[in-house]
């Protein structure tokens, strides 16, 4: 068994008197890869809302890297710096440039060296293929590659763990694929990522565990291989069945 | 400059169109003064509430509920009443309460003079509706646009000052541009408690030379170009903002 990077244990999120999250345990280990599947309002979303503090939650423990996240003292910028997080909406400032967008974290945040993050931020967006594109503003780049700037924006912070949430569902079905061929080399290269998806044959491929959520609680989890082709709960297979 | 002043004497000899300011030289002094004092209003109060404007709005956004009502507070105040009570109210009111000091000459003056009560209360009127402006255009940006700023770990005020305000600025841009020349506009109020601006050296004029056609006119296209200087200048800024793709 792999170090432990990501343990949520028993947790509880309500929204008013709706409980979207009905005690959910998961343990997630370094440099392995966690897809979340399950039908939209399944609170999968939320569920790693939860884990880098964007979303506060009543009950159950989060912990990143033996970080509380549940603590009342916590430092969040603190658990920020390890945790990156990419959006369904890409969410980009779209006053910066590509690059710019790159560098700003790394510089106002962690306050360093300009010159140094420069060069890493051209050689990020190298390595998301979007070399010549630094100088563009996202709203002169395609949904993919404005997705492929935010997945360089996140790196920059040189993160321990990165949420994925969704980031393919606003893309047409052929951009998909440059957006998941970068997140694939991260896995490859050994990133923890959690990853909220509904590319069933991507799970398959990059996923150590998938989680199948419904209604608040993980349903069923297991290795991609027996997931797909052995689903014992029925929930499961018939999400399954509608969506292979 | 002299053919200019003997035309205008010509012209005033000729018909009695009598633009004392171009040919007399003590009436184009106290003008050229008077206009700079105006000017300077304009830098002043100009300047002093686009930053309450930020200031502003960035208390609105606070945690604090006391620093949000305050806010709220000023707004209602200054936007509610009649920017001519309130420049009556911080010269008479405010300034009463306030000591008096000793000049150079030895003679007893107040504190604050009326350039800078005029400043302040010009400021105070000017900033409430900054304020709700800045708002207006802090609240057009998406709100998870501000959550990846918050994932990637900026403090409120890094956010506020590299995500919010830009953005806002460049959405709520035309509403300012109006409130400036509204703010410009406003200034003649300092004539109300004897500030030497334009109007009141104007009214001097006028009185001395008894020509009131020929200032009321100055007044006009000097105010026209005051403001469509300001208004240029706003274009060329909202301009120079101006990022591709972003359609604002």
């Amino acid at each position: 068994m792999v170090e432990a990077l990501l343990v949520i244990d028993n947790l509880h999120k309500r929204f008013g008197q709706v409980e979207v999250i009905k005690g959910v345990s998961l343990t997630v280990g370094k440099g392995e890869v966690a897809c979340i599947i399950g039908p939209s309002g399944s609170g999968k979303s939320t569920l790693i809302r939860c884990v880098n503090a964007l979303v506060a939650f009543e009950q159950g423990s989060v912990k990143v890297l033996g970080i509380e996240v549940n603590d009342p003292k916590l430092d969040k910028l603190q658990l920020r710096k390890h945790v990156g997080m990419v959006f369904q909406q890409y969410n980009l400032f779209p006053h910066r440039t590509a690059l710019q967008n790159v560098m700003m974290a790394p510089i106002q945040v962690l306050k360093r060296n300009k010159a140094e993050v420069e060069a890493e931020a051209y050689a990020l967006l190298k390595k998301v293929r979007l070399e010549g594109k630094e100088h563009s503003y996202p709203g002169e780049l395609s949904g993919g590659q404005q997705q492929r700037v935010a997945i360089a924006r996140s790196l920059a912070m040189k993160p321990d763990l990165m949420l994925f949430d969704e980031v393919t569902a606003a893309l047409d079905p052929e951009t998909v694929g440059e957006v998941l061929i970068t997140i694939r080399q991260l896995a490859e290269e050994g990133m923890t990522c959690v990853l909220v998806t509904h590319e069933m044959g991507f799970a398959r491929e990059v996923a150590n565990e998938v989680y199948f959520t419904d209604r608040g609680v993980i349903v069923e989890h297991a290795p991609p291989a027996s997931f797909f082709t052995n689903p014992t709960d029925p929930r499961t297979k018939a999400f399954l069945s509608q969506v292979l | 400059m002299n053919l200019i002043a003997a035309w205008f004497s010509h012209l005033n000899d000729t018909t009695g169109i009598n633009f004392t300011v171009f040919y007399d030289q003590f009436d184009r002094a106290r003008f050229v003064q008077g206009f700079l004092v105006t000017l300077e209003l304009c830098g002043v109060t100009i300047t002093g509430s686009v930053l309450m404007g930020i200031l502003g709005a960035w208390g609105q956004g606070a945690t604090s509920i006391w620093l949000r009502r305050l806010v709220q507070f000023y707004i209602q105040i200054f936007r509610n009443t009649p920017p001519l009570v309130q420049v009556y109210f911080f010269y008479f009111g405010l300034s009463a309460l306030l000591p008096e000091v000793k000049n150079s000459l030895g003679m007893s003056q107040p504190l604050i003079g009326g350039f800078v009560w005029a400043s302040i209360s010009l400021i105070c009127f000017a900033g409430a509706f900054n304020v709700e402006i800045f708002r207006s255009g802090i609240e057009a940006i998406p709100h998870s646009t501000l959550e990846a700023a918050e994932a990637l770990g900026f403090t409120r005020l890094q956010t506020y000052r590299q995500v919010v305000l830009p953005l806002g600025l460049r959405i709520c841009m035309p509403a300012l541009t109006n409130n400036l020349v509204n703010l410009i506009k406003t200034t003649p109020l300092a004539y109300a408690i004897a500030v030497p601006e334009l109007l009141y050296v104007s009214n001097q004029i006028w009185s001395d030379s008894e020509n009131v056609p020929e200032m009321m006119l100055l007044l006009f296209i000097i105010y026209i170009a005051l403001v469509g200087v300001l208004v240029f200048i706003m274009h060329r800024w909202e301009r120079a903002l101006r990022v591709p793709g972003l359609g604002l």
